[in-house]
């Protein structure tokens, strides 16, 4: 199973939460197949899916899950002490970790070598950090969303990917509806 | 902790700053610590300014007006977070920076950084502003309402002699 899979099996867990999704492939691929102002699509800024969405749940009360690709946390690794150590009970950390840089054409990342994303978290005092396959993803978010505990999810699948377009949309756009539909949730 | 470093902290709170990430630094470390120490200030060190500069775009879109704080060394590391998410998505961050290598410096390495600092800002079309003299502080609560107004980075560089060497 490869990431544009488990993104769609994922569709029917997560919709209704508040995502931060990682820059290239995953957003456009979330764009594509489920694009909504609880969305918010980085355009750039390779490795900060993480501090964002860790940003947005600490400021707020709306359950907030980052996805994250094991090649953008290896690029932004200083995350996971401040992640441990910031404890945020509506904040889940999806990486999907196929051992590759997707959107720039499959290179291998150290993760899917002798490098353990799910141990590295672990190490940096990260508590509720769970490693899964691809088909269990979905059980796996379930669980983590109705635990109320800050969750690290490291979910394991196949490198590759489909074709999907750009995503258009403005950044100021993006991040507008984001933010009204945040705070009319909260209000 | 000095009146200049409860002053720039109180100017925050009333610019109803609630989130605020640091990198240490000696020249800010008073500031870091009324930060740390002030009650209606969310305090998230960050350990490297460009995942600071994350947590403060989520932390305003959430709601909670932030700002971070570092040293000019940090332009270098900031370049493309500053860019392609504070400046693309029209953010507002405050940055209130320790301008090492001017006047009073004892470290030659920190004046290397020093000479690329305001070239690298005028680059990035981000407003200045330099404090030198002591009463500079006193425009600060200026800068932040200009900053909340025009969704923008905005640097506050502030050098030895303003912090009277250290």
């Amino acid at each position: 199973m490869i990431r544009s899979e488990v993104l769609k099996n994922l569709i029917p867990v997560i919709s209704d939460h508040f995502v931060v999704c990682n820059i290239g492939l995953p957003s456009q691929e979330l764009h594509l197949m489920d694009d909504q102002p609880t969305n918010f699509y980085m355009l750039g800024t390779m490795g900060l899916s993480s501090s964002i969405g860790l940003g947005v749940a600490l400021a707020q009360k709306q359950k907030v899950i980052s996805i994250d690709g094991d090649g953008s946390v290896l690029t932004n690794f200083g995350t996971l002490p401040t992640i441990a150590n910031n404890v945020a009970d509506n904040f889940i950390l999806l990486i999907i970790d196929n051992g590759s840089y997707g959107s720039t054409g499959d290179q291998p990342t150290y993760a899917g070598m002798k490098t353990s994303l799910t141990n590295v978290a672990r190490a940096c005092g990260c508590e509720n950090v769970i490693e899964c396959d691809a088909e269990d993803a979905v059980s796996t978010m379930q669980v983590a969303l109705d635990s109320n505990k800050m969750t690290i999810i490291v979910c394991k699948c196949e490198s590759g990917n489909i074709k999907v377009p750009v995503i258009e949309m403005d950044p100021v756009v993006i991040r507008d509806r984001f933010m009204r539909e945040l705070e009319s949730r909260n209000a | 902790m000095s009146e200049i470093d409860k002053k720039i902290v109180n100017d925050f709170v009333n610019n109803k700053i609630e989130f605020v990430t640091t990198v240490p630094c000696k020249q800010l470390a008073g500031v870091i610590d009324e930060i740390d120490s002030n009650d209606s200030i969310y305090h998230i060190p960050s350990n490297k300014e460009d995942e600071g500069i994350g947590l403060c775009a989520g932390a305003f879109m959430g709601g909670k007006r932030s700002a971070i704080i570092m040293q000019n060394t940090a332009i270098g590391v900031t370049v493309n977070t500053l860019v392609t998410l504070t400046q693309f998505y029209r953010l507002p961050l405050p940055m209130l920076i320790s301008y090492r290598g001017e006047l009073g410096e004892p470290v030659a390495c920190q004046v290397e950084m020093a000479v690329h600092t305001k070239a690298l800002l005028a680059q990035l079309h981000i407003p200045t502003y330099h404090f030198h003299n002591e009463d500079d502080v006193n425009e600060l609560d200026a800068i932040l309402k200009h900053t909340f107004m025009c969704n923008k980075p905005v640097a506050i560089l502030t050098d030895a002699t303003f912090w009277k060497g250290y």
